[in-house]
């Protein structure tokens, strides 16, 4: 008698050989550049912040901000409520400053070390605007500084205003010392304080009253030394009637060391602007035990400050060892709208604590939150999210979908939901729902001759369609890869 | 082209099929009757290589070669296509996505070219028409809200699109009206070839007044206990499945 297969075991093994697969893919943005840095040594204390601040040339105003941020961080504690668990972190090994060393100012791309340029080559992002997509203005962060920013020109014709945090510092203090914090206090959370006080680069944008902004924005964010935290700061101000599309995109090499990144990103909405800013975060996630990675304790918070303001946040979250994001919304402005729509997926030992809040306190305020989560691996994904109606908010709506997707038998997804309403008229919607990738449905595809792995990413895909709809082309079809290789393999 | 013997698989340590010989030529329709849990959907899902079920004795030959050792995908893509009873939902999959990615899985299996979104669209246009469907179906989700009819006819669509060697139908026939049933007795019908063959599984009767198997097995707990032609089905129709238990029983 031939050798009879035993089906129900073999297909759990084939399982486990096909997540195994998946967890021994190369992360593919793994690879460190040999680039001489001028690192400041590891330690936090006024010294260091004062010495960044000269590096950097600030005025006055900023290093006292900085300082006074520090001293309120001193007094903070982590937080420790989020559903992550990892060895404390020693902020005196850290290093808070890397620069690539540069011979002299940088005044055009042409002067820019060719070892960067290739980095970013290596990364699918050329600076070479000939080379570049003509609708996308480029800013690449590398470590603590900016090293070149695209299409500058062409964005100063309709008065947009997009460089390097530090640039702007030096060129547009009124408007830097305006907004920052305006949004995100320094002392608002544990990591936007340390941020305040310790932040490197970033990338300022400005559109003016009525301006459209012509080409998509985008920051590349690159870690590249080691035993150095990336502490970066976005501020985006669009003014009345202005229209903006923002693009965020990260990779970091692969360390058995953990590395910290806590950015805070600011967003304001005048009257009748429109803020939409999408992240794709593929930070290094850890190897297949989870040793190494990226913590990425960021702060997000977009303000509608003026009437019939909207800001959109879309974010595709596949990196990172731990993920602890909440891209939120203040709906001050009457009528304004806030959007959250996120895709957050974990495989391995990944930890996602990741989420939107959605604070209403004008009028007729809407708030829209879709979020998917997908675990694989023995990682652990949650949603965390929080909807408040104020008093002052009379006919508010909130609507709240939160989907999660198990892969795998060894992984979690948790929802953690918080609704405070203060004002009877608010009409609020939330549906969740838990599922795992069905073997029904795999067979179904099995059946039709769609290998497995197809069947997965078909599936994944169709689950997180909603979101993906909602990314600019350029990075739709980027999202898709993305999704490809962080699940390539990965059954349930 | 489909030759089963002795075959014995178990659920859970529970013995569903307990010695199944079945054998298929190419141009043949079989149909397979018997009372739910008689174990016919079973059969079915094991050609079709599902994972559900353990086989523990007996052996399964489709064009010569050991079907047991192929894989679900190895075995669509080797002509088998079985027409699911319950269907699965795909949320968020386009219906011609899923199905143009099953026939490109398939062609390029085939060595022949994947087609493209254009052609592909020329392609199922034509094949919607056969089986009465209008082109909304290509814009929703895999079987997504699909009532019981619908998902019957969109198993039609892909069967005559993916144009299997054998083709399993599992109760395709349960659920449907009267107009739904011939519109896919017509769908099989016109795929009807010499080189093909079917295997029909059903519970009813009235399917037959529309289609026209060559051999009628019936089925009663894990076992064929009655083979026979068309005939047959009137018998069952006139006298159930009582005689034959008795039958049976006094077999053994």
């Amino acid at each position: 008698m031939p050798q009879v297969p035993q089906k129900s075991d073999s297909f759990k093994e084939r399982e486990y050989k096909i997540i195994d697969d998946a967890i021994n893919q190369d992360y593919k943005y793994g690879f460190v550049s040999d680039i001489e840095q001028d690192i400041i040594p590891p330690g936090l204390n006024e010294d260091v912040i004062r010495l960044i601040s000269s590096k950097k040339d600030e005025p006055d105003w900023l290093l006292e901000w900085r300082l006074k941020s520090y001293r309120n961080w001193k007094k903070m504690v982590e937080p420790t409520w989020a559903k992550i668990s990892y060895p404390p972190i020693d902020f005196q090994a850290i290093s808070y400053y890397a620069a690539p060393k540069e011979k002299k100012k940088l005044g055009s791309l042409d002067e820019v070390d060719p070892e960067l340029l290739d980095t970013y080559n290596k990364l699918g992002i050329p600076l070479d605007e000939q080379k570049l997509l003509s609708n996308v203005a480029v800013d690449a962060v590398f470590d603590s500084v900016s090293v070149a920013t695209t299409f500058k020109e062409e964005l100063a014709k309709h008065g947009v205003i997009f460089m390097p945090f530090s640039e702007a510092v030096q060129k547009y203090p009124e408007l830097v010392k305006k907004y920052l914090g305006m949004s995100v206090p320094p002392a608002d959370n544990f990591y936007s304080a340390l941020n305040s006080a310790v932040f490197s680069d970033g990338s300022f944008v400005y559109i003016p009253k009525g301006v459209r902004c012509p080409m998509e924005l985008s920051t590349y964010f690159r870690i590249n030394a080691s035993q150095t935290g990336q502490f970066e700061r976005t501020l985006i101000v669009a003014e009345e009637g202005s229209h903006v599309s923002y693009l965020e995109g990260c990779t970091a090499p692969m360390r058995d060391e953990n590395q910290l990144h806590a950015a805070v990103v600011e967003l304001i909405a005048h009257k009748d602007a429109n803020i939409k800013y999408s992240t794709v975060q593929n930070w290094y996630p850890g190897d297949k035990e989870g040793k190494g990675g990226i913590y990425n304790f960021v702060t997000k918070r977009g303000l509608c400050r003026g009437a019939n303001s909207k800001i959109s946040w879309t974010q595709i979250e596949t990196g990172s060892a731990i993920t602890w994001k909440y891209p939120s919304v203040i709906l001050k402005g009457d009528n304004s709208i806030g959007e959250f729509y996120s895709v957050a997926m974990t495989n391995n030992y990944q930890q996602a604590d990741t989420g939107s809040k959605m604070i209403h306190i004008g009028k007729n305020t809407k708030s829209t939150i879709i979020s998917k989560g997908i675990s694989a691996g023995r990682s652990q994904n949650t949603y965390r999210g929080g909807v408040k109606i104020m008093k002052s908010a009379e006919n508010a709506r909130n609507f709240s979908q939160c989907d999660s997707i198990l892969i795998g038998d060894k992984c979690g997804a948790h929802t953690f939901p918080y609704i405070d309403v203060r004002n009877p008229s608010a009409l609020m919607e939330h549906e969740a729902t838990t599922s795992n990738i069905g073997d029904d449905q795999l067979f179904y595809c099995n059946q039709r001759g769609i290998s497995t792995e197809d069947a997965v990413s078909m599936i994944v895909n169709g689950f997180c369609k909603e979101v993906f709809a909602n990314l600019p082309m350029e990075f739709a079809v980027e999202a898709h890869k993305l999704m490809e290789i962080s699940l390539e393999g990965s059954v349930g | 082209m489909l030759e089963i013997k002795n075959l014995h698989a178990s659920v859970e340590s529970k013995e569903i099929l307990k010695g199944i010989d079945l054998t298929i030529k190419a141009g043949e329709m079989h149909t397979i009757m018997g009372l739910n849990g008689s174990g016919k959907s079973t059969l079915a899902n094991i050609i079709a290589g599902s994972e559900v079920y353990k086989i523990t004795k007996g052996t399964v030959l489709y064009n010569n070669k050991d079907l047991l050792d192929l894989s679900p995908e190895e075995r669509a893509l080797q002509g088998i296509f079985l027409s699911f009873q319950y269907p699965a939902v795909i949320p968020g999959v386009n219906n011609t996505y899923f199905i143009k990615a099953a026939l490109n899985a398939k062609r390029k299996y085939q060595g022949e070219a994947e087609l493209d979104a254009m052609d592909f669209m020329v392609l199922i246009k034509e094949k919607l028409k056969m089986v009465g469907m209008d082109e909304s179906y290509l814009r929703r989700s895999v079987n997504d809200g699909f009532s019981g009819g619908e998902k019957k006819r969109n198993e039609i669509l892909q069967m005559i699109t993916l144009e299997p060697t054998l083709a399993i139908l599992d109760e395709t026939d349960s659920g449907l009206d009267i107009d739904a049933l011939k519109i896919i007795a017509n769908g099989v019908n016109n795929y009807r070839k010499k080189d093909n063959a079917f295997l029909v599984i059903t519970h009813y009767q009235r399917l037959l007044n529309y289609i026209e198997p060559d051999v009628i097995h019936v089925m009663i707990d894990g076992k064929i206990v009655k083979t026979g032609g068309k005939e047959l089905a009137l018998t069952l129709e006139e006298k159930g499945y009582q005689w034959l238990t008795d039958e049976a029983t006094v077999e053994l």
